[in-house]
């Protein structure tokens, strides 16, 4: 690992001073960046540990609390943490099971929200740097494209980039349809969750819509009917710490034998969490049936490509979908 | 495309106005900015600030116990736990197996937590507690998990034994040995390559099921 300096402000403005210039990066967990750092994929000439930075708006980065209109996660609360909480796992159990999914548990303790969040593709050809990736150098070409690609993405790619975004947690997330708060040398910001990771487009060296010079201090999830049926489902070539091929947030507001309101967000498909707008549309109003699950989740691959190695996917995924539904509603 | 045309949401990405322009950003005066000029980077540690900038020294100070000894070190800002544990305090116990967080092999707890060292840089743990397997028998006797893996033959080669071990240790501790399926999972993020896994886990179920302190 090349030699860095090291920084450890002790408040949000000390640290915005230093972060967005060039060479530096902010250090929360380290479980991602240390291990791109070792292998040369990013090697910053400053780290700014960002785990002492004291009360931002009057409680710890590392707090889970209550809102008036929900939960607020401090982005340096860990993901095990998290995981463990009552709150969290009485209110959106759905978050609870993803992030329990992801990692180790040694892992968890030590991994952040605001980590997990801005954590880089697992891409094969992003870690080897002997190979080509536009996300690593930006015109170097794509070696997944016609490469090895049995992890990666059948919706929303460019001809730049078909990397997937590796995240459990930010998948229950995006279901959950959380607020992202973002704090800059001019004040705070919110996103919605769904729009904080971008596609790849033209540049697939971004993966989100943070400015450089952006730090996330939490995520808001607003209260919901979800909790008794919802489920994250994820499949993956072992049972437990490896990334999902596929992996499938489902949530359901069931009313008298009917779904009041659909939540499915699918994880290892894009280059971000992939919300599933349109079959959470049909599903509204329906039975919650095998059926009715079956073509929301035949709706939901509409517009999927596959790129040879992860072509399985295209059947994978629907039937990950249906079985994840099923799951929410109770029917196994 | 479902995501493209219906709802924008999934690629509406490039839209980052701000929502809020709220100034939330409070200073307190007990806590005081970084600095980075050197006059004052030498100032700040000479005067025991917490900010501690590595900028202009090759080594930063690192105080931590280990193993119940306060240990003061002077180490590089990219020397992992690890890295330190084995080769500056010779505590070779922990192991280092792929260095990447993928194996488990290097499991050590700090204030009571499992964490990978490999993926831990020293300097961060300024302050902390570190338990290693070296710290975990009571004198000339040996903890009930190294015990219960001895009795229930927990290992072939070896390597991977003190991470195991370590790991089981805190999976009883967190509530999460209360079957074989749950010790399986939460066991998970330490990877054996002799396979001794059925024995790893009978050795964690005779501990837990005896009920001793661990
Ligand atoms: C072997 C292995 C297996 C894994 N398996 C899974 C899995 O199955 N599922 C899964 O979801 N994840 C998995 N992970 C990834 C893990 O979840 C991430 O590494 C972790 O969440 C990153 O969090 P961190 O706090 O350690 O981040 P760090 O490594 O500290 O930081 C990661 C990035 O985030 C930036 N950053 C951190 N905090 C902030 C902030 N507040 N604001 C702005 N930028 C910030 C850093 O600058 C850095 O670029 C695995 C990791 C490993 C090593
Ligand atoms: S050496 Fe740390 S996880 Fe393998
Ligand atoms: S005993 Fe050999 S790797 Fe586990």
């Amino acid at each position: 690992m090349k030699q860095f300096q090291y920084v450890r402000p002790a408040t949000l403005k000390a640290a915005l001073d230093v972060i967005g210039k060039p060479g530096v990066k902010v250090i929360a967990g380290g479980t991602n960046l240390i291990d791109l750092m070792k292998r040369g994929v990013t090697a910053p000439d400053k780290l700014v540990d960002i785990n002492h930075l004291g009360l931002v708006d009057h409680q710890s980065l590392k707090d889970i609390t209550e809102t008036k209109t929900g939960l607020y996660l401090g982005s340096l609360a860990l993901n095990s943490v998290v995981s463990e909480n009552n709150m969290v796992a009485k209110r959106h159990p759905l978050l609870a099971m993803a992030l329990k999914a992801g990692a180790s548990p040694q892992l968890r303790n030590m991994a952040t929200v605001g980590g997990n969040m801005m954590q880089r593709t697992r891409c094969g050809y992003f870690y080897d740097t002997t190979m080509p990736c536009n996300k690593r150098v930006p015109g170097t070409g794509c070696g997944a494209m016609e490469g090895i690609n049995r992890m990666h993405a059948i919706f929303g790619a460019s001809q730049q980039c078909i990397a997937v975004h590796p995240s459990d947690m930010c998948v229950a997330l995006a279901a959950l349809d959380a607020t992202v708060h973002i704090a800059g040398k001019k004040g705070e910001r919110k996103l919605p969750f769904t729009q904080f990771h971008r596609l790849p487009g033209e540049h697939p060296d971004l993966d989100n819509n943070l400015a450089k010079d952006e730090l996330i201090v939490g995520i808001e999830i607003p209260d919901n009917n979800f909790a008794q049926n919802s489920y994250y489902l994820k499949i993956r070539d072992r049972q437990s710490y490896a990334f999902a091929l596929v992996s499938v947030a489902a949530a359901l507001e069931i009313e008298n034998g009917i779904i009041k309101n659909a939540r499915l967000a699918m994880g290892g498909v894009a280059h971000k969490p992939w919300r599933l707008f349109d079959a959470e549309k049909a599903l509204t109003g329906k039975q919650p049936t095998e059926e009715n699950f079956a073509q929301a989740a035949t709706l939901a691959m509409q517009g999927a490509i596959g790129h040879g190695g992860n072509s399985f996917k295209l059947k994978l995924a629907p039937a990950t979908i249906t079985e994840a539904l099923k799951h929410a509603a109770g029917l196994v | 495309m479902e995501n493209k045309e219906a709802y924008p949401a999934n690629d509406a990405a490039q839209d980052v106005k701000d929502s809020s322009r709220r100034n939330f950003i409070k200073q307190s005066t007990l806590l005081t900015a970084v600095a980075l000029t050197p006059g004052t980077a030498i100032k700040a540690a000479a005067d025991h600030i917490d900010e501690q900038i590595a900028a202009v020294f090759e080594k930063m100070p690192l105080k931590m116990q280990v193993n119940g000894k306060t240990q003061n070190l002077s180490v590089e800002p990219r020397a992992t736990l690890l890295d330190i544990l084995r080769e500056q305090l010779d505590l070779t116990g922990t192991k280092k197996g792929c260095d990447h967080g993928q194996c488990g092999a290097c499991t050590v707890h700090v204030d009571g937590h499992r964490i990978n060292s490999c993926l831990t840089l020293g300097v961060m743990m300024n302050g902390r507690k570190i338990t290693t397997i070296e710290g975990l028998a009571n004198g000339n006797q040996l903890h009930p998990m190294q015990e219960a893996f001895i009795k229930h033959d927990g290992f072939q080669c070896g390597y991977c034994t003190p991470g195991q071990i370590m790991s089981a240790v805190a999976c009883i501790r967190e509530g999460h040995a209360n079957s074989e399926h749950e010790i399986r999972e939460y066991m998970s993020g330490n990877i054996c390559r002799c396979g001794a896994y059925p024995n790893i886990v009978n050795a964690i179920q005779e501990v837990k099921d005896g009920g001793m302190a661990v």
